[in-house]
C-alpha cells in the first residue's frame, strides 16, 4: 500500500521523480569528482617554498610562471601535444576504413566478430599489453626479427636513426611509443566512428551515386562529413588519453618526460603538488582549445 | 521507337527467394509507368535494377536500347526520388539540389543558378538556405524531386514517394506530379503499393506478385478486365471464384471475378433474375460507408464475398440483419473470366 502510494506520488510529480533519479549521481559527480578536480586546480595556484619544500598556501601565479618559462617544462608540454596530435591523426586514418567496413558492409557474424575484435583488447590488463609491446618492440623482439627476415633491417635502422624520433631500438624510441599509443587508443576511435556511420542511412549513399557521384566523391561529400561527429568524439578520447597517460611513456620509448609522468613524479617523489596540479591543468586547457577548434570547423553541426 | 527501359527475362535472386522472376516488359519514352504490388512483390527490386543499385542475376536491363546491366548508377542517365527522400542532412536545401551538377564538375555559380530554378519549379524558391531537418514532409519531398530532376534525366524513378505524406497532401502531390511529368515530357517510373495511386496517375500499370509480372495494362483495363485472380483482388478488390466455386455457381470450372459494386443483395425468397447468376449465403457483416454499404456474405461454399450496395438499395433491404440468408446476384456479363 505504501509502495503504491509512493508510486502515485512520483507519477503525479515528474520533477520529484527526476530528482530521485538524478540527485545521487549528481552528488557523487559534484562532490567526489568535480570537487576533487577543483581542489586539485586550486593547488596549482599555490607555490612551493624552495628552501623548506613546504607548500605555501597563498594564491599566486608563480607555479604557472615556472611551468611556462622553464624550457624543460615547455618541452614536456610540446612533446606530449605533438604525440597526442600524431596519435589522434594516425588513429583516425586507421580507424576510418575499419569503422566503414563494420558499419556499412559487415553483417551478422562478421559484424559481431569485428565488434568483439575491436573491444577484446580492452578486456585485457593495460599493463600486460604495455609490457607485451615492450617485448615485441625490443631490439631482439619479433618485429626486429621479422624485419631482418624480410631484409628490411636497413629500413628500420634508418627510421631509428632519424633524429628526434629515433633511438637505439623501437622499444626505446618515440616511434615505438607512438605505435603503442595508437594500438591502445584505436578502439576508442573505431567505436564512436562506427556508431556515427551506422546512423547514416544507406539511401544517402545510393542518392549520391544516383546523382552522378563516383564512390570517391560519395566518400568525400557524404560519408566523411557524416562521420565527422564520430571522429570528433573518438579524437577527444585519443587526444585526452595520450595527454594524460604516464604508463606508456615510462615503459616504452625514449627517456623524455610527458605531462602525465610529470604529474606523477611531481606529486609523488618530488612532493611539488602545486606544479603537478599546474601540469594537470594543461591537458584540460588543450582539450578545451581542441574542442573549440573542432566546433569552429563544424564538427558538431550534425549532432 | 526505342523503349526508354526494357526488361528482357530479368531475374534477381536473394538466397532462395526469387525477388524478380523472369520479368520482361518495355516502357515507352514519356510514359507515366507504375509498378504496383504488395511489399515483397519485386516492384522495388525492379526499380533498383533500373537505377543501378543492383544487378540482375539473369536477363538484361536496357536503357534506351543499351544493355546497362554492368553500368554503375553514377553513369546512368536516370535519377531517383527515394522513399525516405534521402536528403543530405549536412547540406542546405540549395546544396542538396545542386549536388548532381556539383559532382559532375559544374562551376559553383552555374549550379546554384540551376538549383534555384529547380526549387522554383517545385515551388520552394525561398527555402534554399534551410536545412532538410527544418522542412515539413511535403517540402522535403519537393526538394528530393528538384534534386532528382536537376540532372535532366531521361527517366525519373519514384520509389513510393508519397508514402510518408498524409492523405490530403498525397492527393495534391499526385496531381502535381502528373502535371510535372506532362510538362517535362520525361519518363516516370513510379513504384507504389497503393492501387488508387496507380489507377489515378499511370498511363500503364505493371502489377507484380511474388517476383512475377502478373499483368501490364492501362488502368481502366486493369480494373475492368483483370487477367488473374491476384490482379482482380489487389486492384479491383473484386470477389474471385476459383474453379471449384465457379463450377458450383455457373456450372463451368472457369474461374471468374466479379466486382463488389456489380453485385446485388436480394432476399433468399426472391426469384433469380432472368439474365443473371446468383449464389446463396449468410450475411456476416454490414459496414456503413455513407454513400454505400459493404455487405459481407459468407457463401454456402465457404468463401466470404462482399457486395457494395448504394445507400438507397441498402435502405430497401432493411430488416436483413446479420445472420439472415440472402442471395447475391449479378448480370452474367459483369463476370470477368480469369486465367485458370
Amino acid at each position: 500500500m505504501t509502495l503504491r502510494a509512493a508510486s502515485t506520488f512520483f507519477y503525479r510529480r515528474p520533477y520529484w521523480y527526476l530528482a530521485l533519479l538524478l540527485v545521487p549521481p549528481l552528488l557523487w559527480f559534484g562532490t567526489v569528482y568535480l570537487g576533487s578536480l577543483f581542489a586539485l586546480l586550486a593547488q596549482s595556484f599555490y607555490r612551493i617554498d624552495d628552501f623548506t619544500a613546504q607548500v605555501v598556501r597563498e594564491p599566486t601565479l608563480a607555479t604557472y610562471k615556472q611551468l611556462v618559462t622553464q624550457p624543460a617544462n615547455v618541452d614536456i608540454v610540446v612533446r606530449t601535444l605533438v604525440m597526442a596530435i600524431t596519435v589522434t591523426l594516425a588513429c583516425a586514418v586507421i580507424a576510418l576504413p575499419i569503422a566503414t567496413y563494420m558499419a556499412r558492409y559487415a553483417s551478422g557474424r562478421m559484424k559481431a566478430l569485428f565488434y568483439v575484435g575491436v573491444m577484446l583488447p580492452m578486456w585485457t590488463s593495460y599493463l600486460v599489453k604495455v609490457y607485451a609491446w615492450r617485448l615485441l618492440l625490443a631490439k631482439e623482439g619479433i618485429i626486429a626479427w621479422v624485419n631482418a627476415k624480410l631484409g628490411l633491417t636497413g629500413l628500420l635502422e634508418a627510421a631509428l636513426a632519424t633524429p628526434g624520433i629515433g633511438g637505439p631500438s623501437l622499444s626505446s624510441s618515440y616511434i615505438g611509443m607512438f605505435i603503442v599509443f595508437v594500438y591502445m587508443w584505436l578502439p576508442f576511435m573505431i567505436l564512436p566512428m562506427a556508431a556515427a556511420l551506422e546512423r547514416v542511412p544507406g539511401s544517402l549513399l545510393q542518392a549520391s551515386a544516383d546523382l552522378g557521384a563516383r564512390p570517391s566523391q560519395t566518400f568525400r561529400n557524404v560519408v566523411l562529413p557524416l562521420a565527422v561527429p564520430g571522429i570528433a568524439a573518438g579524437s577527444v578520447f585519443t587526444f585526452s588519453l595520450t595527454l594524460g597517460d604516464y604508463i606508456i611513456p615510462s615503459v616504452v620509448g625514449a627517456p623524455g618526460y610527458f605531462i602525465g609522468m610529470m604529474v606523477y613524479v611531481q606529486q609523488g617523489t618530488a612532493g611539488n603538488i602545486p606544479l603537478a596540479a599546474a601540469f594537470s591543468v594543461v591537458p584540460i586547457v588543450l582539450i578545451f582549445v581542441y574542442l573549440s577548434i573542432a566546433r569552429r570547423f563544424g564538427a558538431f553541426d550534425a549532432l | 521507337m526505342t523503349a526508354a527501359i526494357e526488361f528482357r527475362g530479368v531475374s534477381r535472386v536473394f538466397g532462395d527467394v526469387r525477388a524478380v522472376d523472369d520479368v520482361s516488359f518495355a516502357i515507352e519514352p514519356g510514359e507515366f509507368f507504375e509498378m504496383l504490388g504488395p511489399s515483397g512483390s519485386g516492384k522495388t527490386s525492379c526499380l533498383r535494377l533500373v537505377a543501378g543499385f543492383d544487378s540482375p542475376d539473369g536477363g538484361q536491363v536496357l536503357l534506351d536500347g543499351e544493355d546497362v546491366s554492368s553500368v554503375p548508377p553514377y553513369d546512368r542517365n536516370v535519377n531517383t526520388v527515394f522513399q525516405d527522400y534521402a536528403l543530405f542532412p549536412h547540406m542546405t536545401v540549395l546544396e542538396n539540389v545542386a549536388y548532381g551538377p556539383r559532382v559532375r564538375g559544374v562551376d559553383a555559380s552555374t549550379r546554384a543558378q540551376r538549383a534555384r530554378e529547380m526549387l522554383d519549379l517545385v515551388q520552394l524558391g525561398l527555402q534554399g538556405e534551410r536545412r532538410p531537418a527544418q522542412l515539413s514532409g511535403g517540402q522535403r519531398q519537393r526538394v528530393a524531386l528538384a534534386r532528382a530532376l536537376i540532372n535532366q534525366p531521361k527517366v525519373l524513378l519514384l520509389d513510393e514517394p508519397l508514402g510518408a505524406l498524409d492523405l490530403k497532401l498525397r492527393e495534391e502531390m499526385q496531381i502535381e506530379l502528373k502535371g510535372l511529368q506532362r510538362r517535362l515530357g520525361i519518363t516516370f517510373v513510379y513504384v507504389t503499393h497503393d492501387q488508387g495511386e496507380a489507377l489515378s496517375m499511370a498511363d500503364r500499370v505493371a502489377v507484380f506478385n511474388k517476383g512475377k509480372l502478373e499483368q501490364l495494362a492501362a488502368p481502366r483495363e486493369l480494373y475492368t478486365r483483370p487477367a488473374t485472380a491476384f490482379v482482380a483482388r489487389f486492384v479491383g478488390g473484386a470477389n474471385v471464384a476459383d474453379a471449384t466455386l465457379a463450377q458450383s455457381i455457373s456450372g463451368t470450372a472457369q474461374p471468374f471475378a466479379i466486382r463488389a459494386e456489380n453485385i446485388a443483395v436480394v432476399p433468399e425468397s426472391a426469384a433469380a433474375p432472368a439474365t443473371g447468376i446468383s449464389a446463396a449465403g449468410v450475411v456476416v457483416a454490414v459496414q456503413y460507408h455513407g454513400a454505400a454499404s459493404r455487405w459481407q456474405v459468407k457463401l454456402d461454399a465457404g468463401d466470404v464475398w462482399s457486395a457494395l450496395i448504394t445507400e438507397e438499395d441498402s435502405r430497401a433491404l432493411n430488416g436483413l440483419a446479420v445472420g439472415t440468408r440472402v442471395k447475391l446476384s449479378w448480370p452474367r456479363e459483369a463476370a470477368v473470366t480469369l486465367q485458370s
